[in-house]
């Protein structure tokens, strides 16, 4: 257990780090930099126009359907690893209880495909 | 249990995670939201690990991190974000959040109960955790997913083709009239079906 989280140690040292050279650069602007603040720097610049409107706008529902067959095949590979892992253990049962989930969501790859799911238009 | 330094990173996490969780329905932005809950996922996937669940540690950030929390910024920007409608509208879908608030409440209280009339719950459960020197996290999960968890397992490829086939159905709408790219017929072309000779008299045009 102790040996498992001391091997996690490098990941918290980087974390910190990282936590100290963000901290750093986002401060540093406040204690170190030039500040002469005008009105005139913030407004539109020689051909910049005045915002039509705003610039949020509806993202296209395909943009979801693409990320959730995504997590669907994510979902697949995470449940290869361990399966993987103790391949040797688990013998033939193991060997085709995965086959017929793989089988499953071939199933669903095939219909994805066929209906043109995959492509963008 | 967790003890000296184990247990300062314990209490870390746990704090960061709950504050983050705060944030998540505090912030005004809802991309700021998903952000926020991006963190919380981290110090999750952090409390996973300090449990010795290493595999479910590192399917949280690759599933969850890497995949659920891009889907949810995609549901937001999906959104027409208009801030001040959204914050009128909060206070509607405040009994629905306090249900479901209740409900997890209870399912705690289950687990906490189970932890005070039995201490040692956790080992007659049908497969306690071995020793992780002696076989570690995943391997242990491999040992028993495929095997004796196999209806599980196959439960859980179903849902996921249930899912797959559920999103193409409501989202797919194809534009009419685009013109695809069909491999098999250009594939299928040849000099015969491609190209025609015409006799075009002279004088005349087709």
């Amino acid at each position: 257990m102790n040996d498992l989280l001391s091997s996690y140690l490098p990941i918290i040292i980087f974390l910190g780090l990282c936590l100290v050279i963000g901290l750093a650069l986002m401060l540093a602007p406040f204690i170190l930099a030039y500040k002469n603040p005008d009105p005139a720097k913030l407004s539109a610049y020689e051909c910049g126009f005045d915002a039509f409107d705003d610039a949020r706008m509806k993202f296209d529902v395909r943009f979801y359907l693409v990320s959730i067959l995504f997590i669907i095949f994510d979902l697949e590979v995470a449940f290869l690893f361990p399966w993987a892992v103790s391949f040797g253990a688990i013998g033939w049962f193991g060997f085709w209880s995965m086959m017929v989930f793989l089988g499953i969501l071939t199933i669903g790859f095939v219909y994805e495909w066929k209906k043109g799911a995959l492509e963008w238009d | 249990m967790l003890t000296g330094l184990a247990a300062a990173f314990f209490y870390l996490f746990a704090l960061i995670a709950v504050a983050s969780a705060v944030m998540v329905i505090a912030a005004r932005n809802p991309v700021h939201s998903v952000l926020f809950l991006i963190l919380t996922f981290f110090n999750a996937a952090a409390l996973f690990l300090l449990t010795g669940a290493e595999f479910l540690a590192m399917i949280l950030l690759v599933v969850y991190v890497g995949a659920v929390a891009v889907l949810f910024l995609f549901v937001v920007m999906m959104l027409d974000v208009d801030f001040a409608e959204l914050k009128a509208g909060a206070l509607q879908y405040a009994p629905i959040g306090a249900l479901v608030g209740i409900i997890l409440v209870a399912e705690l209280a289950v687990v906490l109960g189970g932890y005070a009339l039995s201490p040692n719950v956790a080992a007659s459960v049908a497969e306690p955790m071995r020793d992780l020197a002696e076989r570690h996290n995943t391997a242990q999960l491999g040992d028993i997913l495929y095997t004796d968890y196999v209806y599980a397992f196959q439960i859980a490829g179903l849902v996921l083709l249930v899912a797959m086939i559920g999103a193409i159905v409501l989202t797919l709408r194809h534009k009419e009239g685009v013109k695809r790219q069909v491999i098999a017929d250009q594939v299928a072309r040849d000099h015969r079906t491609a190209i025609e000779v015409r006799k075009v008299e002279s004088g005349k045009g087709i």
